[in-house]
């Protein structure tokens, strides 16, 4: 692909992850082939074979670090990039392989694999900002692709993204659906899970289950109570719906343990 | 359950590492010989058959989606059936129809994304399909309107395209409608004009010569092409219910892979996928669909895995076609899912994802918490033989210099789309020349 001087020039790294999220940058430049117009795609394996060298304007990164060379390879494209912003839920709080966190990770290898001895893994799964500066989270597991747009197309406008941190249930409102965790006493992440979905699960009939990560201002205690006290959810099941793609995220994580605590006293 | 001698030992290497993702491969050249050639997945292990024990038995369907991004219906599909089958429940067939129709969603959108976004530009030459656009611009938005028509179905039914929301087990949490469901007829009979022309274009690019002969497996019915359920079959005569899948298809791991390589019985090596289900189905597919891969000169004894993107083509075809016929038919069923009652048990499920068949097994305690998992995707299953193939590949053009040789064996590799991070451009090639 030829690069002119006049476009930035956009590279899109992957990590531990399952693709999806750069199959939304993949859905974006489908949708936009536009979009190629006003920017160049520069480094993207997961689009196309040619590969330009560095440094790069926007860096979009996808996955957790998890390996030792990982973390290396990080800080060589932070290095790279001018302007770096994560994508999707492994890339911001270490995703679903961060339930290691919580447990032996050698135990896990041998589980996993006959020669644990061929593995190289690090002990716990985190997100990018764990190593090194980000410039902008973008959540989500995977993301939304509105939002991804909202990105890239405020990078390239030179202003900051309006994407809004507040929670599930203000979508609920104005999506007009009714809150299933109060008409139906499904037990719902909404209330603590940072927007940005449009509130599907409850459109669906079913509870957030938090894909999003916290919400600012997130107050998991309380809901965990009300859960516990009114909806009658035990602390193991409480420990799991905050222990998903997002269980490293400080807010879920901090509150799950305090739930873990709960557990044997719960047991009948 | 029974077992063949030193099932037990074998099934310590219980696990999948990685399914899908970053790779690099390895050839050895001595004497202009080729001695070695190595498929390395260095994707980092994520540990789902280990996260997945002590999770809640309902769990799994949201849990393994996120192993790939591409193909989370497989995982939901594939999970539903292992637990559903634990805990000794019948799914009432208008909602298996729903779960078929949401499949077909899934093949249409993973078939286009791999034949138009990753693999054609092989054929003709362009390092990306945005590349590709640059000349052949009407063809690549055929590509992505084709595309949409699978990826609307999935966020129809599903509530997004990656990682749907609506699948639980016993069925989904919410059904749609008639009314909701036929708001897509129009784009998907549009859709089977443009996958009609996607056979043709796929039909008339240049195929290297090449044919492997390779043991094929698949999941087949009756009665229709097999989706979502069916008999594991080979084209060895193998013929078994998926509950005994372990009992022949057995993985091992190698020093140079985070994914365990599988073989069949005793150390055969297969091949799942397109290719095998035509060898295995290929008279249950739908009339047009037939008349379109004979047209193509895509038949069941097709054993170039060059001609797998006419082949995905066809399927795509199908998947259309077939989603049609199942909206025409649908009436919202009477209840969105069945009500199930974990128990102690172990439960086996095996579905066909875009690139070949996927099995889940699962045991479940008293209390519903799971105690094992196992997982074995299509990818592991096809390790083996995609580098057997290019073994093959390369020794017959082991002159050709470096670039030419790195560009065909790329496109050997993403003959079986092992994955879009590791379909495309992900090859290091190495060769030494020795």
């Amino acid at each position: 692909m030829s690069v002119t001087a006049e476009r930035p020039t956009l590279a899109v790294w992957k990590f531990a992850s399952c693709d999806g999220c750069q199959l939304e940058v993949l859905s974006l430049a489908d949708r936009l082939l536009t979009l190629t117009e006003r920017i160049d795609v520069a480094f993207f394996l997961e689009a196309s074979g040619s590969r330009a060298e560095g440094p790069y304007d926007l860096s979009l990164v996808e996955g957790s670090v998890t390996t030792p060379d990982d973390a290396r390879r990080i800080r060589e494209i932070r290095a790279q990039s001018k302007t770096l912003v994560t994508i999707g839920a492994c890339a911001t709080s270490g995703g679903i392989q961060a339930l290691r966190n919580f447990a032996d990770i050698d135990a896990f290898t041998s589980i996993v694999y006959a020669r644990p001895d061929y593995i190289d893994t690090l002990a716990k799964s985190t997100g990018i900002a764990d190593h090194v500066t980000v410039d902008f989270e973008l959540r989500g597991c995977p993301i939304s692709i509105t939002q991804l747009t909202e990105v890239v197309t405020a990078f390239l406008d030179g202003r900051r993204p309006s994407v809004a941190p507040s929670s599930v249930c203000g979508e609920c409102k104005r999506r007009g659906t009714v809150c299933v965790m109060v008409a139906h006493g499904t037990p719902c992440l909404g209330p603590i899970t940072q927007a940005g979905c449009g509130a599907l699960c409850p459109a669906y009939d079913r509870g957030c289950y938090g894909c999003f990560g916290p919400a600012e201002t997130a107050n998991a205690a309380s809901l965990m109570d009300w859960w516990g006290d009114v909806l009658g959810v035990d602390a193991g099941s409480r420990v799991r719906m905050l222990r998903t793609f997002n269980a490293n995220a400080p807010e879920f994580r901090d509150e799950s343990r305090r739930q873990d605590e709960q557990v044997d006293h719960d047991t009948p | 359950m029974t077992h063949p001698d030193g099932w037990s030992r074998t099934l310590s290497v219980e696990a999948l590492a990685r399914v899908e993702g970053e790779g690099a491969m390895t050839v050895r050249v001595h004497e202009g010989q080729v001695t070695d050639v190595q498929l390395r997945i260095y994707e980092p292990p994520r540990f789902f058959e280990a996260l997945l024990r002590g999770r809640d038995w309902t769990e799994p369907p949201d849990i393994t989606a996120r192993i790939c991004g591409i193909c989370p219906i497989a995982y939901q599909m594939s999970a539903c059936q292992a637990l559903e089958d634990a805990c000794g429940a019948t799914i009432d067939e208008p909602l298996q129809a729903l779960r078929r129709l949401l499949y077909c969603g899934e093949w249409i959108s993973s078939h286009v994304l791999h034949v138009y976004l990753l693999h054609a530009p092989d054929f003709l030459g362009y390092d990306s399909a945005i590349e590709m656009a640059r000349d052949h611009r009407a063809v690549v938005e055929r590509g992505l309107r084709l595309r949409e028509a699978g990826t609307d179905l999935l966020t129809l039914i599903g509530g997004r395209e990656s990682h749907p929301v609506n699948v639980r087990v016993g069925g989904f949490y919410r059904t749609p409608t008639r009314r909701e469901l036929h708001t897509l007829r129009g784009q998907l009979e549009r859709a089977r004009d443009d996958a009609l022309e996607t056979v043709r274009w796929t039909a008339g690019f240049d195929f290297p010569d090449f044919t492997q002969d390779v043991v094929m497996v698949a999941l087949s019915e009756p009665d229709r092409y097999a989706i979502e359920r069916g008999r594991l079959v080979s084209t060895a005569g193998l013929d078994i219910p998926v509950a005994e899948f372990s009992n022949h298809v057995t993985e091992r791991h190698a020093p140079h892979s985070n994914a365990l390589h599988a073989e069949l019985d005793g150390g055969t090596t297969f091949a799942v996928g397109p290719l095998a289900r035509f060898a295995l189905n290929y008279d249950r597919l739908s009339p047009v669909a037939r008349e379109a891969a004979e047209a193509a000169g895509v038949g069941p004894d097709c054993r170039n895995p060059f001609q797998s993107i006419v082949v995905r083509s066809v399927e795509t075809l199908y998947a259309i076609d077939e989603a049609l016929r199942l909206l025409d038919d649908y009436e919202r069923p009477s209840r969105p899912f069945v009500p199930i009652e974990p128990r102690a048990a172990t439960g086996h499920g095996c579905t066909e994802a875009p690139r070949g068949i996927l099995y889940h097994r699962y045991t479940i305690a008293a209390d519903g918490l799971l105690t094992d998992a196992v997982i074995v995707p299509p990818t592991s299953q096809n390790q083996r033989s995609i580098e057997e193939d290019l073994a093959d590949f390369v020794q017959a053009r082991v002159t050709l210099p470096d670039d030419e040789l790195q560009w065909a064996c790329e496109q050997a590799i993403r003959n079986y789309d092992p994955c879009i991070s590791c379909a495309t451009h992900f090859l290091d090639l190495t060769v030494e020349r020795s």
